[in-house]
């Protein structure tokens, strides 16, 4: 047998690395430290998520490095995803703690599964090839599914785990026979390969690859909650511990946007013509769904799921597009939710505690009398999520409507901010039940000091981003370019 | 040695902060302090304006005091600021009335009042941001983050029905803005900056004009507010408490005018000479439908709100009846009058309807009641007041003499050139204007005393008389001796008058 295998370049994967021999190590560590001082996990995985980060940044090249046989990329924009997925997860370990601990579900493997889940967005971020991207969905969809079901005695939460784990299967299959049938018709998985192959294919060839597109494309709306693929959504959402709707709010969505930048605009950017128009279809349905179901929700946690199911609209926006600008404004658009989602949630962590979820919209009544100061929090990233300047969730929407009618497609561009005003109703009801209605709930707000100093910020960030985007709108053209 | 101040950054950033600032004292018990810095920052924030004014050049139509940073490189968009005759007395107009504001809130807001005046001085800032920016988005970010803090004067602190008032006013506006968003982009797209200087070289087709006036009209029109879309305007003035009243009518609905002469005229002058005919017939609609609706209401506020979407009709009349006049006398000279008179009456008609909405405060405060029929007789108990709103009234109904009469007069004696009709429809103004608003005193002020509740009314405070006082003086002043402020504007507007009249079409 020859031996014709070559060690392949592992320092590129570093972070990877050192993320599983971690996630394994707290696994294990686990197993020996006491519910007493269970806070060590907690701070084990904050401290991994930070060396990783630091690692991710040190390894950082400006040149794009490719390894495993061209099946793992090493480039710009996957830094800047992945750093953005380690801060997001790390705020929501820090909003998880207080929550796990009342509801006395503060175990081990919450932090190990997230991290895992991490390592899922880091190898689909990073992926390459077909193969690898279905290898980092699954690692990432398994982890999430346990982490839903993970309050086990309750139903609801199980209920929204089993729906999540079917729909989420299917959806992985049939981006499976999607990537199978581009497979067949291309001969290759690697995603330079498949671009290269569909550019010299023959027209008796397009209707097969016409048909693995449109199951990959529904793959992946299944996986970002776009309708019609959007059912999963409220359910698992409002299912879920609010801890993990948090995170399956936030960081899965910017992995998602690397896969779609992966597979759909580099594999496929030949078919863009044909993936337009899908995703028109998805977008302007996914805005109309989102915005006015939203209207009628009374529980807060789902209508951020359809506000979340209306964002990925708008990120859907940027991406048909199918300019510079309009992938570097979605993006921009992906990284501005999460931090928006993690506040949202970050809030409705705050003012739950043991036995009360403080999930409904009434729940939200007089919060400016019992706390004037994460009433403040909350509507910033309301209005932010509406896209009222000066919250950075406007300039979200601005740099989206702008690529769009760069494209030439300002009707389209009419269309969004028409759902726009759809949408800020439901989010200045919330503002409404705010400021201008007694309070129901009465009790103190209590909480940790770190949950409070990170929500704080994360809320400032928001109006401070705002003041001043020109940063991190200068870090996604860059990452794009 | 003060031109080398980032003036105009300091009139903007001042107020705001200073915002954050009250909202430190947010305890109840430091209410007191919290006024009294509001106060403080609010007449710091004036006396800023003040060399505005001084160190104005009067020969140029340039922007002055300008200030330009890169903010988002990206996209080509700059910290741009700067003010010519037309803006630079609508921020002395702002950081005027909002001392005013603060004064007169400072007795009758009992809950949250450091919340109170902080929304007010960030809104003073927001506001003079909108006036003094030269960079479309920069502007546009001021315009809606505006929203906010009327968004909450309203819900917090209005009456029975604000939630709905003040969730119609935001809706409202923001659905008019969102298509000026949509057409500042598409110029960007064709031009390649945000800059509202740059937007006024470029070069655009009919229809592409036409769309971008048409919205722009919607976002303009919408805060004018121009008939049909007004309907918010009653039920925001209604529900707002008084300052919140007083900071609609003087300020936010002289943005929806300064629009169409920043925006709209300049960017699409042949749009607007083609869509002449539907803005002086929306116009007269406003001046003359309004006014009838005005002479029925029950409310005084109300009626007041009615009597404001009345005399805006005369600015955006002042504005759109040039096209007509240069078409029928060829001369630039007559057009400018109508966009000086419409200027005037912006100014005039912040300083009367803010009068009159505090008068009404002042009522308020007492009686706790809008309605007409349950006054009668105030002069017998508040004579002085009675003469401070009978002053105000005739100065809202175009009586010679007070600033109401300038802008008007200038206005209808313009129209009279571009049409007959027009002119003719605009003059029935002064007799419906003086209609409802000398019979609502009439029922209001004289008369016997109509209950107890009047039988116990106490004359103004000395708080009550000082604002008022202010007020009565600016309108005289104004009314008697206009030419500081026509100095002001003339370059700026026959500046203006070459621009609206000049084709944009490429090819021509």
């Amino acid at each position: 047998m020859p031996n014709n295998f070559q060690m392949p370049d592992l320092m590129p994967a570093l972070p990877e690395m050192f993320l599983l021999t971690m996630a394994c190590i707290i696994l294990l560590a686990d197993l020996f430290i006491s519910d007493k001082n269970r806070v060590l996990t907690y701070l084990l995985s904050l401290a991994t998520l930070g060396v990783t980060a630091a690692l991710t940044v040190a390894m950082h090249t400006p040149e794009t490095v490719y390894t495993f046989d061209g099946s793992f990329v090493s480039d710009t924009m996957g830094d800047v995803l992945k750093v953005f997925v380690y801060l997001v997860t790390a705020v929501a370990f820090i909003y998880s703690r207080d929550y796990l601990l009342a509801r006395n579900i503060f175990k081990g493997e919450y932090f190990v599964l997230g991290l895992f889940a991490v390592l899922g967005m880091m190898v689909l971020i990073s992926a390459h090839s077909m193969l690898t991207i279905y290898l980092g969905l699954e690692l990432l969809s398994l982890s999430l599914y346990a982490m839903v079901a993970f309050q086990r005695d309750s139903s609801k939460a199980t209920e929204a785990a089993m729906k999540y784990f079917v729909l989420g299967a299917l959806a992985s299959g049939m981006l499976l026979y999607g990537m199978s049938l581009i497979y067949g018709i291309t001969g290759t998985l690697d995603i330079g390969g498949v671009h290269t192959a569909i550019a010299g294919l023959e027209d008796s060839k397009q209707i097969v690859l016409g048909l693995g597109l449109v199951l990959v494309i529904v793959g992946m709306a299944f996986k970002l909650g776009a309708v019609p693929f959007h059912m999963w959504v409220p359910d698992v959402y409002h299912g879920a511990p609010t801890a993990v709707t948090l995170f399956i709010s936030t960081a899965p969505k910017i992995a998602a946007f690397a896969m779609i930048m992966r597979l759909l605009v580099e594999g496929l950017g030949d078919l863009h013509a044909q993936w337009q128009d899908i995703l028109i279809i998805m977008a302007v349905l996914s805005m109309l769904v989102g915005n006015v179901i939203a209207i009628a929700q009374t529980n807060i946690k789902r209508m951020l799921a359809y506000s979340t199911i209306s964002h990925v609209g708008f990120l859907l926006l940027g991406i048909l597009a199918g300019t510079q600008a309009g992938y570097s404004a979605s993006m921009f658009y992906v990284i501005v939710y999460a931090l928006m989602g993690m506040g949202g949630f970050g809030i409705i962590i705050l003012l739950s505690r043991s036995g009360f979820e403080a999930d409904k919209l009434d729940d939200f009544k007089g919060l400016n009398d019992r706390s004037p100061w994460f009433a403040f929090i909350m509507m910033i990233l309301m209005f932010s999520m509406a896209g009222v300047p000066p919250a950075l969730g406007f300039y979200a929407k601005f740099a989206v409507l702008q690529a769009v009618i760069g494209a030439g497609l300002t009707w389209l561009a009419v269309v969004a901010v028409i759902f726009s005003i759809i949408g800020a109703f439901y989010y200045l009801r919330v503002i409404k039940l705010m400021y201008f209605d007694k309070a129901e709930d009465t009790q103190p707000i209590e909480t940790s000091m770190d949950m409070k100093v990170v929500l704080s910020a994360n809320g400032l960030g928001i109006l401070f981003l705002g003041l001043a985007p020109g940063s991190l709108l200068a870090l996604c053209t860059a990452a794009i370019g | 040695m003060l031109a080398d101040l980032p003036l105009l950054s300091l009139v903007i950033w001042t107020p705001i902060l200073g915002g954050v600032l009250v909202l430190f004292a947010s305890k109840e018990e430091q209410a007191g302090m919290a006024k009294i810095i509001a106060l403080a920052v609010a007449v710091i924030t004036f006396l800023l304006t003040i060399p505005l004014y001084t160190s104005f050049d009067l020969a140029t139509y340039q922007m002055q005091f300008v200030e330009n940073t890169p903010w988002i490189p990206a996209f080509n968009i700059n910290y741009h600021l700067g003010v010519d005759g037309i803006s630079m007395p609508l921020i002395l107009l702002t950081a005027f009335t909002t001392i005013l504001v603060v004064i007169a809130g400072w007795d009758n807001i009992k809950q949250k009042t450091a919340q109170y005046m902080a929304a007010f001085l960030i809104m003073n800032g927001l506001m003079i941001g909108v006036f003094a920016a030269l960079d479309s988005i920069l502007f546009y970010v001021f315009w809606e983050a505006m929203l906010i803090p009327m968004f909450l004067i309203i819900g917090i602190w209005g009456g029975e029905r604000r939630v709905y008032a003040t969730i119609k006013f935001f809706l409202y506006t923001f659905l008019g803005s969102v298509f000026m968003l949509v057409a500042l982009i598409y110029m960007y797209t064709q031009s390649g900056t945000f800059g509202i200087l740059d937007f006024h070289g470029i070069k655009l087709g009919m229809t592409e004009q036409i769309l971008i006036f048409l919205a722009f009209l919607l976002a303009f029109a919408v805060k004018v507010p121009m008939w049909p879309v007004h309907t918010w305007l009653p039920d925001a003035h209604v529900e707002a408490p008084t300052g919140g009243s007083v900071i609609l009518a003087a300020i936010m609905l002289k943005m929806g005018t300064y629009g169409f002469v920043r925006f709209s005229m300049p960017i699409t002058p042949d749009a607007a000479q083609n869509l002449d005919w539907l803005m002086i017939t929306l116009s007269l609609i406003a001046i003359v439908y309004i006014a009838f609706v005005a002479l029925v209401q029950k409310d005084m506020k109300k009626l007041i709100a009615y009597s404001s979407i009345s005399h805006m009709g005369f600015v955006t009349l002042g504005f759109f009846v040039v096209y007509m006049i240069v078409e029928n006398t060829g001369s630039v000279q007559g057009a400018a009058m109508g966009i000086e008179g419409a200027l005037v009456q912006m100014i005039s008609h912040g300083f009367i309807s803010g009068a009159m909405f505090l008068c009404i405060g002042v009522m308020y405060d007492r009686m706790h009641s809008r309605l007409i029929s349950d006054y009668g007789g105030v002069a017998n108990t508040m004579p002085v007041f009675a003469g401070f709103m009978v002053f105000f009234a005739m100065a809202n109904a175009g009586l010679p003499g007070t600033s109401g009469f300038v802008g008007e007069f200038l206005v209808i004696l313009s129209a009279f050139k571009a049409n007959f009709w027009i002119a003719f429809l605009a003059a029935t103004t002064l007799i419906f204007g003086a209609a409802y608003t000398l019979w609502m005193v009439k029922r209001v002020i004289f008369g016997e005393v109509a209950n107890e509740k009047v039988a116990a009314l106490k004359d103004l405070n000395n708080r009550e008389f000082f604002i008022l006082g202010t007020l009565a003086v600016a309108v005289l002043i104004l009314g008697l001796w206009p030419a500081p402020l026509l100095d002001v504007m003339h370059a700026t507007v026959d500046h203006l008058v070459q621009q609206i009249t000049t084709s944009k079409l490429p090819n021509l």
